[in-house]
């Protein structure tokens, strides 16, 4: 549905994005996910046809970005970081106006609006004045408009940015709601919205992609190993005894915890978990914790991007 | 060409949801009456100082065309008038959507920069046809105790609205290069005034500099229509200046987003 060519974009200087390259399906949900100033925003303005790339190409929905921006923007919807808002306008006549410059047809216009307004419900502020609304709403209205005239592709630039979290969740059902029927991009600077949205992430650190996987598969690549944690109670020599006995561990270390608890970290190939017990409870010793570490993708994160960084 | 048209709506409606839109309104019908009144006062008083000299000398009295001596002056008045006001109107319809980040919206939406250009211009030009309503109102006073030509009135309104149209497709070029409406009404009203006075300079310019610099001054194209002459060469310089304008904002917008 999308394909993005090496996509670079020069501000003066410094390159913002460069060799940005990656694909989105049709009806998947894909997080752009990077920390801020990463290149997010530019990427997305890229693809709305906002503005255009130094250099490289990209086609979404089949149409070119240069050649054919304005059948792209005929099937896009997209909401800004900052909300494109009239705030002296009603919500109401913000809409209709919105509809009206996507080409809705008069006869339809009411009910395309209704549509919007009920999917992110925001019925009971339709006649307030938009400058009035609490950011939260502000959010609303804006993700409302980006629906308008139902877009094959939403491209979201944090769309829950300054929400509370009971409207996060329902944001993020709602974008969850999207996926099959429309084709999402969704930026964020938050790891566990993409966690819970997104199939598949794409991770932009300094303008560039450091990765592109399903959110699961990353996590999983990235852990290259399994790594147990146990809380032993007993002697020194008993637990390390225990633990060596272990055949398989590739790498163990051992910290006193309080008064004869030992915090032991086993790092291997595969899950150790049941030979691990059976050692510790045949040498008669409390193994009062034993878990497998999950990595996060917070830890897949911020091991990609610190890895840039050095 | 219907993302012109709600382009228009919006801009045109957006005008009446502050209280700006009434104030101009206000101050551009009081000062056009005041004027109205001193050049009605004058005229009254020169027809009563021609009566009582027809009495004295038993002649028939002098009949005074109150076409040369109220009307046409006004006229240049109201295009002097509009010359301060229009900045004020043209100084939103761009830097205020660059302000707001709604440009946004409307590079991503299915319009082209020329739709935007002409929604934004065309809304300024019905906002000044609306200033203009109470002028029609004094002059109709005119026609209601007396017996002027309406002809002149007639070609007055269309040089108005030339006139009018060329100052605002100037102001909106303003508009389309900065955010700050301060920034963009100054240099709105220098660039229209420029425009006007740069032909006083045509007298000490040189033969063929000075007829240029006449031929662009824009209220040297003026007099004929408030005089009841429409000419098409005057005609032509309006519609010329106003597509201008209209170009060099369209080239500044899709320039400002290339560049962005």
């Amino acid at each position: 549905m999308i394909e993005v060519n090496n996509l670079t974009r020069y501000y003066g200087e410094k390159p913002a994005i460069s060799d940005v390259t990656f694909r989105v399906n049709k009806g998947e949900i894909l997080g752009l996910l990077g920390p801020n100033a990463a290149g997010k925003t530019t990427t997305m303005r890229i693809l709305t046809c906002f503005m255009p790339p130094t250099s490289g190409s990209a086609k979404v929905g089949g149409y070119d970005i240069f050649e054919q921006s304005m059948d792209i923007r005929r099937i896009t919807g997209y909401l800004p970081e900052n909300p494109p808002l009239y705030h002296e306008m009603s919500v109401n006549d913000y809409l209709g106006f919105v509809a009206r410059l996507k080409g809705v047809s008069k006869k339809n216009l009411s009910r395309e609006v209704d549509t919007v307004v009920q999917k992110t419900s925001i019925g009971d502020v339709r006649q307030r004045l938009i400058g009035k609304l609490s950011k939260g709403y502000k959010q609303r209205v804006g993700l409302a408009q980006s629906l308008l005239n139902n877009p094959q592709i939403v491209i979201l630039d944090e769309p829950t940015v300054g929400l509370d979290p009971k409207q996060i969740i329902e944001i993020r059902e709602l974008i969850k709601n999207l996926a099959g029927e429309h084709t999402v991009i969704l930026s964020s600077h938050i790891l566990p919205e993409i966690e819970q949205t997104c199939e598949r992430v794409v991770i932009i650190n300094d303008g560039k992609v450091v990765a592109e996987d399903r959110v699961d598969d990353l996590a999983r690549r990235m852990r290259g190993g399994e790594r147990q944690i146990l809380k032993i109670e007993g002697s020194r020599e008993a637990v390390e005894k225990a633990v060596h006995s272990v055949s398989g561990t590739s790498a163990v270390q051992i910290r006193a915890g309080s008064e004869q608890i030992w915090d032991v970290v086993v790092e291997s190939e595969s899950d150790l978990r049941r030979q691990l017990a059976k050692a510790v409870t045949a040498a008669e010793l409390g193994l009062l914790e034993l878990r497998s570490e999950q990595f996060t993708l917070e830890d897949v994160f911020l091991k990609l991007t610190m890895k840039e960084e050095n | 060409m219907s993302g012109a048209l709600a382009i228009f709506e919006r801009e045109f409606k957006s005008y009446f949801y502050s209280p700006v839109a009434y104030l101009i309104i206000a101050v551009f019908a009081a000062l056009t009456g005041f004027f109205f009144y001193l050049y009605t006062n004058g005229f009254v008083e020169a027809s009563l100082m021609a009566d009582m000299q027809a009495q004295q000398y038993r002649m028939e009295p002098q009949k005074l065309n109150v076409n040369l001596m109220l009307i046409r002056p006004f006229f240049w008045n109201i295009a002097m008038i509009s010359l301060f006001t229009l900045p004020t109107l043209t100084m939103r319809l761009y830097s205020e959507e660059k302000r707001q980040g709604t440009v946004e919206l409307l590079y991503t939406a299915p319009v082209s920069p020329l739709q935007i250009i002409l929604g934004k211009y065309t809304a300024g030009l019905a906002f000044y046809a609306i200033l203009l309503l109470p002028t029609i109102f004094y002059q109709s006073l005119l026609f209601w105790f007396g017996n002027p030509e309406l002809m002149p009135v007639v070609t007055g309104y269309l040089g108005l609205i030339l006139i009018g149209s060329a100052f605002i497709a100037a102001g909106l070029w303003i508009s389309t290069m900065t955010e700050n409406q301060i920034i963009a009404a100054l240099g709105g009203f220098a660039l229209s005034l420029l425009l006007w006075i740069i032909g006083a300079g045509a007298a000490s310019a040189g033969e063929t500099l000075g007829a240029v610099l006449n031929y662009i001054s824009i209220i040297n194209h003026f007099e004929d229509f408030a005089q009841g002459v429409i000419d098409s060469s005057h005609v032509l310089y309006y519609v010329l200046f106003t597509l201008t304008g209209l170009y060099f904002s369209l080239k500044t917008i899709e320039s400002v987003k290339w560049r962005a």
